[in-house]
């Protein structure tokens, strides 16, 4: 008992720290059944007036439909595009490929409020503002590190003995891809596919740039509410946010392991 | 590589086939790229060289005047050092309450790790516009905190919408950065080194202090690195905690974007954000080679 790992002192400190790191997550649960006119925590009454104010919101519907359809395209386009630039990088490995897959995972670098700035200033002019052909490129260069980043770890880790058996075989490149490569790559899919639908259904910054009266995702709706009037409705969006990002946390771990994704 | 593919073909038939392939199947994620990275970055770097005439209609001639006007603005130079100050603290803060965490994970093994690796990854896959939502019930007036402590009958204190609210809820905000990147650089530390200290009769303080915590300072350095320039850069949870009240430089990229249109003020700001950027890089790398 005298290591410093084992001391009461510091799972006490330890227990306080991830209380902190939890609270504002945690919160939003009761306060989501608050049933006061204004934000009071701990609430005074409880009801689900609030979901009933939620689903009654036009304005939140419509943002939700955007966002749901939004998330869902950007993920069939980034799989569509990210496969192929993953197994240039893994397998053809042209001169210079961790060069390309570090120029291609660069925008996850750039401050989000940077990028969104640019990407006004240039799709302004196009009409591209509150525009799904503006919202999609924008989410699809958010997201497509993320589904990068998964499925060349996941495409360097497959055995590579069953792929080239199938060639030695006598199957073409193509045939070996579509039914060897692309079945093994299934546990990566799946774990991209998810982690790409939370962050384009997720993301805020950049879309607040982009978006407009009349083409609003959920998060932008979600702020632009939060930053007027921050009432328990607020904790209803967050709550049904935070049960959709726990779906996609057990989606990912069970897929291609959470500390493999996020810890290297 | 465009250099070496015409030598590799000439040279050899099975090589151009794949470098066709390779540009064909990567054209997709280069068209977009292009379209939403590239050119939007190198036309913000051309906008910080334009500026606004008095009606607020862009002016596209190449003039320094954007940049000296911000240069020598206080207003600017203010919001610059109080940007800088705070994520500095926010940084510090950051270190401090995800250390102990870090340690325990690391320390742990089996389902107790796995469940903590959970909570540490959750909240960063949760919306920032969710949890500072959460900090507001917890900071505001009539939030957690005011009402613990009005059954003492202390305060209300004012917790929101000033500095003080940003640095809590940002804190927060980055730990699970901080947490990741000390994991990482926990990978070098090997128990035996601090085995052998206890065996020797340091006592576990000193241990700690002595053999753990410099082993582990090339994770502090990234982990800082992280969480300073994600602060520098962060505008969700100041505006929102901030309530437009407090000036730092992503919320005025915002203003000056959206509200006022001036765009080439708005581009400037940008670029001094990638420039805190690129200094704060050089000193992790500086930092790194004095560790080595």
């Amino acid at each position: 008992m005298n290591e410093l790992g084992q001391s009461w002192t510091l799972k006490l400190l330890v227990a306080l720290c991830l209380a902190y790191l939890l609270a504002p997550v945690v919160l939003v649960f009761p306060l989501s059944f608050s049933a006061d006119t204004v934000m009071v925590f701990p609430p005074q009454s409880w009801g689900v007036r609030w979901y009933a104010e939620l689903a009654r919101n036009a304005n939140m519907a419509e943002a939700f439909s955007v966002s749901l359809v939004l998330a869902t395209m950007v993920t069939v386009l980034s799989l569509l595009i990210g496969i192929p630039a993953a197994y240039v990088v893994v397998r053809i490995k042209p001169a210079g490929s961790q060069f390309l897959f570090n120029l291609l995972t660069a925008p996850l670098l750039l401050p989000t409020i940077v990028l969104g700035l640019a990407m006004l200033m240039v799709f302004a002019p196009w009409g591209w503002l509150a525009n799904w052909k503006g919202l999609i490129i924008a989410h699809l260069v958010v997201a497509l590190p993320y589904v990068l980043r998964i499925l060349a770890t996941s495409l360097a880790t497959l055995p590579h003995d069953l792929e080239e058996a199938a060639a030695t075989l006598g199957a073409s490149r193509l045939g070996v891809f579509f039914k060897v490569t692309l079945p093994l790559m299934a546990p990566g899919i799946v774990g991209a596919t998810a982690l790409c639908f939370l962050v384009s259904f997720d993301e805020v910054v950049v879309s607040l740039f982009l978006t407009g009266p009349n083409l609003k995702t959920l998060p932008v709706e979600l702020f632009h509410y939060a930053d007027q009037r921050p009432d328990p409705m607020v904790a209803c969006v967050s709550t049904l946010l935070i049960v959709l990002t726990m779906a996609v946390v057990v989606v990912i771990d069970r897929s291609v392991g959470l500390a493999r994704t996020f810890l290297k | 590589m465009t250099a070496a593919a015409p030598a590799l073909a000439r040279g050899n038939a099975e090589q151009r086939s794949p470098l066709a392939l390779a540009a064909l199947l990567l054209l997709p994620i280069a068209i977009v790229n292009a379209i939403g990275f590239l050119l939007p970055i190198i036309n913000l770097l051309k906008l910080s060289f334009y500026q606004s005439s008095e009606t607020g209609a862009l002016v596209e001639i190449f003039t320094f005047n954007t940049w000296l006007r911000i240069a020598t603005d206080t207003f600017y130079i203010q919001m610059l050092v109080r940007t800088t100050l705070i994520s500095l603290l926010i940084t510090l803060l950051t270190l401090l309450v995800s250390y102990p965490i870090a340690f325990f994970i690391y320390r742990s093994t089996g389902a107790l790790r796995s469940i903590m690796v959970v909570l540490v990854i959750s909240p960063l896959l949760t919306s920032a516009v969710v949890r500072t939502y959460g900090w507001v019930a917890i900071l505001s007036e009539q939030g957690l905190v005011n009402n613990l402590l009005s059954f003492i009958g202390a305060g209300p204190y004012r917790l929101i919408f000033n500095a003080t609210g940003i640095v809590i809820g940002l804190t927060e905000i980055l730990m699970p950065y901080m947490i990741l990147s000390l994991m990482a650089g926990f990978g070098r530390l090997d128990h035996r080194y601090e085995e052998a200290s206890l065996s020797l009769g340091a006592s576990p303080l000193r241990t700690f202090l002595t053999v753990t915590l410099p082993l582990t300072l090339p994770g502090i350095a990234l982990g800082c690195l992280l969480c300073f320039v994600i602060a520098v850069s962060a505008f969700i949870t100041p505006q929102l905690l901030g309530g437009g009240r407090v000036f730092l430089l992503a919320t005025e990229i915002y203003h000056q974007a959206i509200v006022t249109l001036n765009w080439p003020v708005a581009a400037v700001l940008s670029m001094i954000v990638l420039i805190v950027f690129g200094a704060a890089l050089a000193l992790y790398a500086r930092a790194l080679q004095a560790l080595e």
